[in-house]
């Protein structure tokens, strides 16, 4: 049969059986339209994810105490307090290095004349908002001397400025940090959240060795955080700092106490978490789309059963195997392509909904549409086979006679 | 003037496989038939007029013998071979019509010229036109066959038949789901299609039908017992103008 007969004989079929056409294309736009949609937010998180990170400074090296791996490795009941200010002269004195913070912190309630807000305090070095690719909005950064001296002064985030004072300029006034006084010297610029929701600008950045001896009233540090003299060399820091850690520790691979992470590896780290996420969305918005072919089967098995004399009369009338195989597998593929280019659609229409209401971020990659498109008309094939092989297969004397 | 014959067949054999038993349907036939004929076949059931007309129709092939159609030897050509002699030189006529539903009446005729490629959309559209006309179904061309009386759906069904212009029409019991004035119809129409040349092969067990036709062949067990040519083809019109009138 010629190919637009083929076209006209399967829609003529489909459009004498709307309601049901439609019905089982319904398995098949349900099914595409949500692997469109997680592959979306799939998508969506990792570039957000990254973006964020390569903000927060892709040079960034961060060391923390303990075992990066737990799982089979013993850890040090006191590895949380494993590391102190040695470790920071040993990280500083590295080649890679460009500069080094040492960060201890302390959550708790910051209070204003009568206005109070939970906040995080962080005693870093002046170095940290370089690091940490931080700009200040107005006033000044502490420097080394507020560190020697412990003076109680603050860099406080946007966050915290508006809960505390409104409108209020907040340079020169005083915030209470659990009974201790500071003087706000600083304001930064609003980071926003960061990929895992923390609001990253409710913070209050004060001189390392007031929160240390002040706050806190301990020798240790909570991490470290330092910037390769490029984003090239993080790698080789990455490397370096280990060993100079290790000689410090008198460790080796496998139970250090500390772990070290350049922002790459980071971003390795959380990209592989959001992709494994994704696969699994997919798999699960793939079993979907798995039902919608096997709808599409059991609707061809009815049609092939119901118009096996309407097969038998095409054969008599001269429909070879081969045509009768076409018709069907045509009209399969039609029911499955027609649901697909729909459910691109409503895959992109609900993408977009979903970050209507929540938020998240989506994003539809061209590439996903097209897999999408080709696995349902792979699938129309697939499941349309069979049912359409069994009707090629009929004899016609049989079929013509089949009540 | 020498007659072309349109189907030959000698000595043609089926045997079925039923079970451990074989079957044997047809044991030996032979007869020729002519452009022109209009040629009923009659037989009690089993006697083999259905599997008969199967190997005629090149629905089926025999197990052995000859069976030449129009010049074509049918045994040894493959199965889509076959499916192209049905489509080029055949025309059905089945007993309960067989029309697509929710399809007109030229659609439905059309049929067989969607798989003859070499004939274009128009093409087909204007042959199954004529066709209908053919058959007085003219005023009826868009209607669905739910719409349609039996008579008029097996007047579509010829319609279908004569579409690829075929040198043989096959009609099975093809007036089997009709009352007597219905039948004498249509085989009126059959007769008028024999008149302007069309060779027909009719099978059927009613014995006042089968005078209608110029030539009955009996078949009895799978063998040929009697071959009859009428003198005097009975006219349906005539016969039909005789029923009495009912409402």
């Amino acid at each position: 049969m010629v190919f637009s007969n083929l076209i006209k004989v399967s829609w003529k079929a489909v459009i004498l059986n709307k309601m049901r056409t439609f019905l089982t294309m319904l398995g098949i736009i349900i099914g595409v339209g949500s692997v469109i949609t997680m592959l979306a937010i799939g998508e969506g998180s990792k570039q957000s994810i990254r973006s964020q990170i390569s903000q927060m400074g892709s040079n960034m090296i961060t060391i923390r105490p303990g075992s990066q791996r737990v799982g089979g490795v013993r850890i040090d009941d006191g590895s949380q307090r494993s590391m102190t200010l040695k470790d920071v002269e040993v990280v500083q004195s590295c080649m890679n290095i460009d500069a080094v913070s040492p960060i201890v912190q302390s959550s708790g309630q910051t209070i204003r004349e009568s206005n109070n807000w939970p906040s995080t305090m962080y005693g870093v070095y002046p170095e940290y908002l370089d690091i940490k690719k931080m700009e200040l909005k107005k006033g000044s950064m502490f420097s080394q001397r507020h560190i020697s001296q412990s003076s109680k002064v603050a860099v406080i985030g946007q966050t915290v400025v508006t809960n505390l004072f409104g409108d209020e300029d907040p340079i020169g006034k005083t915030i209470r940090f659990k009974s201790t006084p500071f003087q706000i010297i600083g304001v930064l610029e609003s980071k926003g959240e960061n990929t895992f929701g923390q609001d990253q600008d409710n913070v209050i950045l004060v001189p390392f060795t007031t929160v240390q001896k002040r706050i806190l009233s301990i020798t240790y540090v909570n991490s470290i955080v330092a910037s390769a003299k490029s984003e090239d060399a993080a790698k080789q820091a990455v490397e370096e700092v280990t060993n100079a850690l290790r000689k410090l520790h008198k460790s080796n691979e496998g139970n250090d106490p500390f772990s070290v992470m350049s922002m790459e590896e980071l971003l390795t780290t959380v990209s592989s978490t959001t992709e494994i996420l994704t696969a699994l969305l997919v798999a699960i918005a793939g079993i979907s789309l798995l039902i919608g072919g096997i709808g599409i089967m059991n609707i061809m098995y009815v049609s092939v059963k119901e118009r096996t004399r309407e097969i038998g009369l095409r054969m008599a009338v001269g429909g070879r195997s081969k045509d009768i195989l076409l018709q069907f597998l045509t009209e399969a593929i039609f029911i499955s392509v027609t649901g697909g280019i729909i459910g691109v659609f409503v895959g992109i229409a609900a993408a977009k909904i979903t970050t209507f209401f929540t938020q998240w971020p989506t994003i539809i990659t061209g590439s996903s549409l097209l897999i999408s498109f080709f696995v349902c008309a792979i699938t129309g094939i697939f499941f349309g086979w069979y049912p359409a092989k069994k009707a090629a297969n009929l004899d016609p004397i049989v079929a013509l006679r089949y009540e | 003037m020498e007659r072309k014959p349109i189907i030959h067949i000698e000595n043609l054999k089926k045997e079925f496989q039923v079970g451990d038993e074989v079957v044997r349907a047809l044991k030996g036939v032979s007869y020729d038939i002519f452009e022109g004929e209009f040629v009923t076949i009659m037989g009690a059931s089993g006697s083999g007029k259905s599997t008969m007309l199967n190997i005629l129709g090149c629905l089926d092939k025999p197990t052995s013998g000859t069976y030449e159609l129009d010049g074509v030897s049918v045994r040894e050509l493959s199965n889509d071979k076959l499916a192209e002699i049905r489509n080029r030189k055949i025309g059905f006529v089945f007993q309960s019509y067989n029309l697509l539903p929710r399809t007109t009446c030229i659609e439905n005729a059309e049929l067989p010229l969607f798989y003859n490629h070499e004939v274009s959309a128009a093409e087909r559209k204007e042959r199954a036109i004529n066709a209908l006309n053919l058959v007085g179904l003219q005023q009826r061309l868009h209607h669905m066959p739910n719409q349609l009386s039996g008579g008029q759906q097996q007047r579509v069904a010829i319609a279908r038949s004569l579409v690829n212009d075929p040198v043989v029409i096959f009609a099975d019991e093809a007036t089997g789901n009709l009352d007597t004035r219905m039948s004498y119809e249509i085989m009126g129409l059959f007769q008028d299609l024999n008149r302007q040349g069309k060779t027909i092969v009719f099978v059927t067990h009613e014995p006042d039908i089968a005078k209608m036709s110029k030539r009955t062949i009996v078949l009895r067990d799978g063998l040929v017992v009697e071959d009859i040519v009428y003198e005097h083809q009975v006219d349906a019109k005539e016969e039909l103008a005789k029923l009495p009138v009912t409402d």
